[in-house]
């Protein structure tokens, strides 16, 4: 089964010779008009290096994430995103500002990319007034509604049909966005993520399925929890169409993301994408990750980390060194700002224990 | 500044470990990700891995070492540009750091409990609208002041929609959406397929991302499959993001036992629903209270769960024929004034009331009744109110008796009512088992009159 499971991860998400295709999308089938092939994003490298910024920020965010975890300031859970980085930057790069995102419990890169800043994330994973959720979410419960960032749901699978609604409004409200639904390869064996593939597709819904397949739902790998393994067709039954793509590329990740759009915007009805990724940490912080060998990770982080992809190919492109050193130094300090300012801004006042429990007041 | 390895916490409990064995020598080059040691916690063995390479300064701790404290210093990294034989050992590096200021104390806060501020949109009149001398009263059944109220409101406010199984062409499982897809459409009256998980998980996120759902459960039995989003996602929403995401949608459907449907087809999930904050219940019984409150649920910004009752659609009721019919939540009523004993319940209980107070009265016995209306929050100020005035009281449901609204107002009683009682406060519900189907049975296990009256008179200390 592992063994099936690791030629898997490299036949789609390998780089270079190894990777035979690096997308793949559902066969054509009669009666059914067919999602085009996507190509990589050619970026410029003005482009290639906010993407790199923004992926950097996101890993830089992270550690420090586990760091405070591993200080006590952080409690509870504390899923980490870091080997992941590309889904949601080039997912995002692809995105308009009318288009709405929604996600589990693995999000603070999400919301770093959502343009939420990193002092307003970190000081509610610190759980302190200041924090987005005032410090009552945690880290798998944040929202914000100025970015059209709708949570942050700690329940597995739950953001499938509440994405399909977030896609309902927009088609209600004709505002032309799209919702962006991330869950994981776990999620994807939930009963309701079919009942809303079914809605999405029957009702013609704006809605960009996203599952993130970093291989493992805590520690059960796809293949001892799928029959169909190949995620990407989920949604065939349903006539919704399927892309499996390399998600440790951003550049594959944004042009996979771009055709997807184009099509779900065209009325099409909904697209799933199956980006095939990795995380490199634990589940949460407390996993001691028995189910996969130290090789299998450092492999992955050695040969196609995608920071280290980005930073490559924008050498080529002739950035020096120093300026990436620049970037580097730049988050670095930025991150450090979230993390002081979120270890002593003050925790919530008392009385926010009881408002925001309803909007009225009643009787 | 060198890069500083603490004893991590590796999990919410862990508070101390064993450095079992280091993997890496003064002196080497660790990479990102590279491992360092390995820990024992509480629970398990575990790896550390460097977030950051550089060059092992200096190893603090031996391996083998027990009970260390979280937050211990145990190694020192050179960063690339730093000399590895010449770094900086913080003094009190060696030291875990004062027990943390950031847990909350276990304590329970001793603030006072405040009233939830209102938001900026009042949710609806907290005042029953007058009722003028000489208005018209309409007739109808509580189907059609259910109808009439997500009528009225889908023309006030074009995000109100209907969504449900059954809802548009075949008018309602039960009648109750008669007529709405004729009148709105189907963009806003919206047939589903048998998907209750699915389908209450979409209307919840339509209502995240501004829209007025109603959605209807066939009956709430089948609202079980969705109770996650009900709770979970509808109700906890707000809380949790610091009072960001509002949802304001209502779930609606018969609730209840309806007549020889057996145990899966017949249950009160009240009790259920009103013990979650976050979450608003209504449960009328006649069709003016229907129609008040169904508008008053779709108008408020919160979310509401609306249990109707099957049994109830068809009788009729005088309705007030006033435009702005918006009855307020959260307020009991008064449906009959009496001096020696209280009957309070809701629902289709508050029907078995008000026959019980008949026949009380032929004994020479004046019973209150009161109709909850609203099961979250719940009036205790009425309640209260009657029971400081008859002493006496006797809670009616139609649903079990374990856990459920009953207790809750016996609760209330003891709790801030004692010294008003002249006896202890009783409850006649159903019997505590499944509904059977055979009709003797079902009769012998629903709420009951005669048991009412029983109650009320044993109160009374009148048998
Ligand atoms: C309904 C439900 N069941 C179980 C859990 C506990 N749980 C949290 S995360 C997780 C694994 C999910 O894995 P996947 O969907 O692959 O996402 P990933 O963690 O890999 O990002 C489980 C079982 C939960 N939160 N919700
Ligand atoms: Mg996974």
């Amino acid at each position: 089964m592992a063994a099936k499971k690791a030629a898997n991860a490299k036949d789609t998400g390998g780089k270079g010779e190894e990777s035979p295709s690096r997308v793949r999308i559902t066969e054509a089938r009669d009666g059914i008009d067919q999602v085009p092939m996507p190509s990589r994003h050619e970026p410029s490298q003005e482009e290639l290096t906010e993407l790199y910024r923004r992926m950097l920020m996101i890993r830089r965010f992270e550690e420090k994430a586990g760091q405070l975890y591993g200080m006590g300031l952080i409690g509870g859970f504390c899923h980490l995103y870091i080997g992941q980085e590309a889904v949601v930057t080039g997912v995002q790069a692809a995105m308009t500002d009318a288009d709405s995102v929604i996600g589990g419990y693995r999000v603070h890169g999400h919301m770093l990319a959502c343009g939420i800043s990193p002092k307003d994330v970190m000081s509610e994973l610190t759980g302190r007034a200041a924090g987005i959720s005032k410090g009552k979410g945690g880290s798998m419960h944040m929202f914000s509604t100025e970015h059209k960032f709708y949570g942050g749901h700690g329940i597995v699978g739950a953001p499938v049909p509440l994405g399909a609604g977030l896609a309902f409004s927009h088609k209600y409200q004709e505002d032309g966005g799209v919702a962006v639904i991330y869950f994981g390869d776990g999620a994807a064996n939930q009963g309701q993520v079919y009942e809303a593939f079914n809605m999405a597709e029957l009702w013609k819904l704006p809605a960009l399925f996203i599952i993130e397949n970093n291989q493992y739902a805590m520690g059960t790998s796809v293949n001892r929890a799928s029959a169909e393994d190949q995620l990407y067709r989920r949604g065939e039954s349903f006539r919704i169409e399927g892309m499996q793509v390399n998600g440790m590329d951003v550049l594959d990740v944004q042009g996979a993301a771009e055709t997807a759009l184009d099509w779900v915007r065209g009325g099409n009805g909904p697209v799933l994408v199956e980006y095939m990724t990795y995380r490199y940490r634990g589940h949460s912080m407390s996993d001691p990750a028995k189910y996969r060998s130290r090789d299998e990770v450092q492999d992955v982080r050695t040969k196609r980390d995608p920071i280290e992809a980005a930073k490559a190919e924008l050498m080529k492109m002739g950035t020096d060194e120093d300026s990436l050193k620049a970037i580097e130094k730049e988050i670095r300090e930025q991150v450090n700002e979230a993390a002081d300012f979120a270890e002593q801004t003050p925790e919530p006042d008392l009385k926010e224990l009881y408002t925001d429990v309803l909007v009225g007041s009643y009787g | 500044m060198p890069i500083e390895i603490k004893l991590p916490a590796m999990s919410p409990t862990m508070e101390e470990g064993t450095l079992a064995k280091w993997l890496v020598a003064e002196g080497d080059e660790v990479n990102p990700g590279d491992l360092l040691a390995e820990i024992e916690t509480d629970k398990a063995t575990m790896e550390l891995e460097a977030d950051e390479g550089g060059t092992v300064a200096k190893l603090l701790v031996e391996a083998g070492s027990e009970n260390i404290a979280v937050g211990t210093l145990i190694a020192v990294i050179a960063r690339e540009d730093e000399d590895a034989g010449d770094v900086d050992i913080p003094a009190d590096g060696g030291d875990p750091p004062a027990s943390s200021e950031t847990q909350q104390s276990s304590a329970t806060p001793d603030v006072e409990a405040e009233q939830p501020k209102a938001g900026e949109e009042p949710a609806s009149l907290s005042v029953e609208p007058e009722v003028p001398e000489g208005t018209e009263m309409v007739r109808m059944t509580v189907r059609e002041a259910l109808r009439d109220a997500m009528a009225e409101e889908m023309r006030a406010d074009g995000k109100v929609f209907v969504i449900g199984e059954e809802v548009a062409e075949y008018q309602g499982a039960y009648k109750v959406t008669q007529g709405l897809l004729d009148e709105f459409g189907d963009k806003r009256v919206i047939d589903t397929p048998i998907t209750e998980y699915g389908f209450a998980g979409v209307a919840t996120g339509a209502a995240m991302g501004g829209l007025k759902p109603v959605c209807e459960f066939m009956t709430f039995n089948f609202a079980m499959q969705a109770i996650d989003h009900i709770v979970n996602s509808a109700g906890k929403t707000l809380y949790m993001s610091g009072g960001q995401m509002r949802c304001p949608i209502v779930f609606r459907g018969p609730n209840g036992a309806a007549a020889r449907v057996g145990a899966q087809h017949s249950q009160n999930y009240g009790p259920w629903y009103a013990s979650v904050p976050g979450l608003i219940v209504v449960s009328p019984y006649d069709a003016a209270s229907a129609k008040g409150l169904l508008r008053a649920a779709i108008q408020s910004p919160d979310p509401v769960v609306f249990l109707e009752n099957e049994l109830l659609y068809g009788q009729s009721f005088d309705v007030p024929k006033l435009d702005d019919w918006v009855l307020p939540i959260g307020k009991a009523k008064v449906v009959r004034e009496g001096a020696d004993v209280t009957l309070v319940s809701y629902s289709i209980g508050v029907g078995v009331a008000l026959d019980a107070a008949k026949e009380l009265e032929s004994d020479g016995i004046d019973a209150e009744v009161i109709d909850l209306r609203t099961l979250r929050p719940l009036d205790r100020e009425t309640v209260l109110a009657s029971l400081k005035k008859t002493n006496r009281l006797v809670a009616v449901e139609e649903g079990w008796p374990t856990c459920s609204i009953s207790s809750e107002i016996q609760a209330i009683c003891m709790e801030d009512g004692f010294d008003y009682l002249d006896a202890p406060v009783l409850r006649v519900t159903n019997v505590d088992v499944p509904l059977p189907y055979a009709e003797n049975l079902e009769k012998a296990a629903l709420l009951k009159l005669d048991e009412v009256v029983t109650a009320a008179k044993k109160v009374c200390y009148k048998n």
